[in-house]
């Protein structure tokens, strides 16, 4: 019964995990056509939540027509709650050495959980400040490149669209860039 | 036909679509559901194996990409070639629209938010499920960030 549950708290090797994530999208088509990509649901979201008289014209379309990806987020919930919490992993993420250090120079711990437990502390008004830009370059960005890591680097690429290599070439320099040199020096004066 | 036999007629095709709708939702939800989990147990939903990641000290992340990619290439094509809905219709994917400025200036905005905190939209979800209270402030500015979109798309190159 012990062996069972470590079984199902331990994570997958990548060679397990990436093909999985890679026949989500062959799924979805056979599903009913539909193309993966997560980040179309925070404008399903605000086309669903904002008054249908103030509404900017690029929220005013039918989004039940897209219901099954609010259905795929909602699962996204449920998988997260399974995996993160019910069998949630009670070792840290096994990083490397370097990654450990690295981790380490931040100011952060390397603990169990999903985020270190210093960007966890909402009572910290430096964590609000780096999750709130973090959230409005995302909700911004990903809806002005037209996709995200789902939609252009796994789908995109699959089905071989050169727009989506630009999107993920793109995404993946400033996401570089980011947590290299703009996330320490946020931290260094937020926290 | 009477107008009552019509009308039943209509009564059982209505009902029919809501019983194929509804198992429709629920395969979707389930397919989501598979996708959550894969997202914690692969890490990818880990701040930890962003970090790692972006500054190239494992390959871990580069695996579980290249091989996501990979599988998805040859298993859509496959699909594409042999293969058809499950409603019996042709595979067709939808076409990304041409032009590099959105997904240069727009790819860019978003992989400075990812950098910050680690989440792309599929790990806020899933960081939420697993009761991360910072994820649905991401998920709130983040709605906040869609919304300006769509307040300044008309102003921006596309």
């Amino acid at each position: 019964m012990n062996e069972l549950i470590s079984l199902l708290q331990s994570p997958w090797p990548w060679w397990v995990s990436g093909p999985l994530i890679g026949l989500t999208v062959p799924l979805l088509l056979w599903l009913g056509n539909k193309s993966f990509g997560i980040s179309s649901n925070l404008r399903h979201a605000c086309a669903i939540m904002l008054p249908e008289r103030s509404k900017p014209a690029f929220f005013r379309y039918d989004w039940r027509k897209e219901r099954w990806n609010l259905m795929f987020g909602a699962g996204l919930l449920l998988g997260g709650f399974l995996a993160g919490w019910v069998f949630a992993n009670p070792q840290p993420t096994a990083l490397s050495a370097a990654a450990t250090d690295s981790v380490r120079q931040l100011g952060l711990s390397v603990a169990p959980g999903l985020v270190p437990p210093e960007l966890r502390d909402l009572t910290r008004p430096g964590v609000w400040v780096l999750l709130a830009l973090s959230g409005l370059l995302v909700g911004f960005g990903t809806r002005y490149g037209g996709g995200c890591t789902s939609g252009h680097a796994i789908t995109g690429l699959s089905t071989l669209q050169a727009p989506s290599l630009i999107a993920t070439a793109s995404f993946f320099g400033a996401g570089i860039l980011s947590a290299n040199f703009l996330l320490p020096w946020l931290l260094g004066a937020l926290l | 036909m009477t107008a009552q036999n019509l009308n039943a007629e209509a009564g059982r095709a209505s009902e029919a679509e809501r019983s194929r709708s509804l198992t429709g939702d629920l395969a979707y939800l389930f397919a989501g559901l598979l996708f959550g989990l894969v997202l914690v147990k692969s890490e990818a939903a880990s701040w930890y194996r962003i970090q790692e990641m972006f500054r190239f000290q494992s390959f871990h992340m580069y695996g579980l990409l290249g091989s996501a990619v990979l599988t998805g290439l040859l298993s859509t094509a496959l699909l594409r070639r042999a293969g058809h809905t499950r409603a019996g219709e042709a595979v067709k994917v939808s076409a990304k629209d041409p032009g590099w400025r959105r997904y240069v200036f727009g790819g860019a905005t978003f992989g400075l938010g990812w950098g910050l905190s680690g989440l792309c939209p599929g790990p806020i979800f899933v960081q939420l499920g697993a009761g991360i209270g910072g994820a649905a402030v991401v998920l709130l500015f983040a709605l906040v960030g869609t919304y300006l979109y769509g307040v300044f798309k008309d102003r921006l190159p596309h």
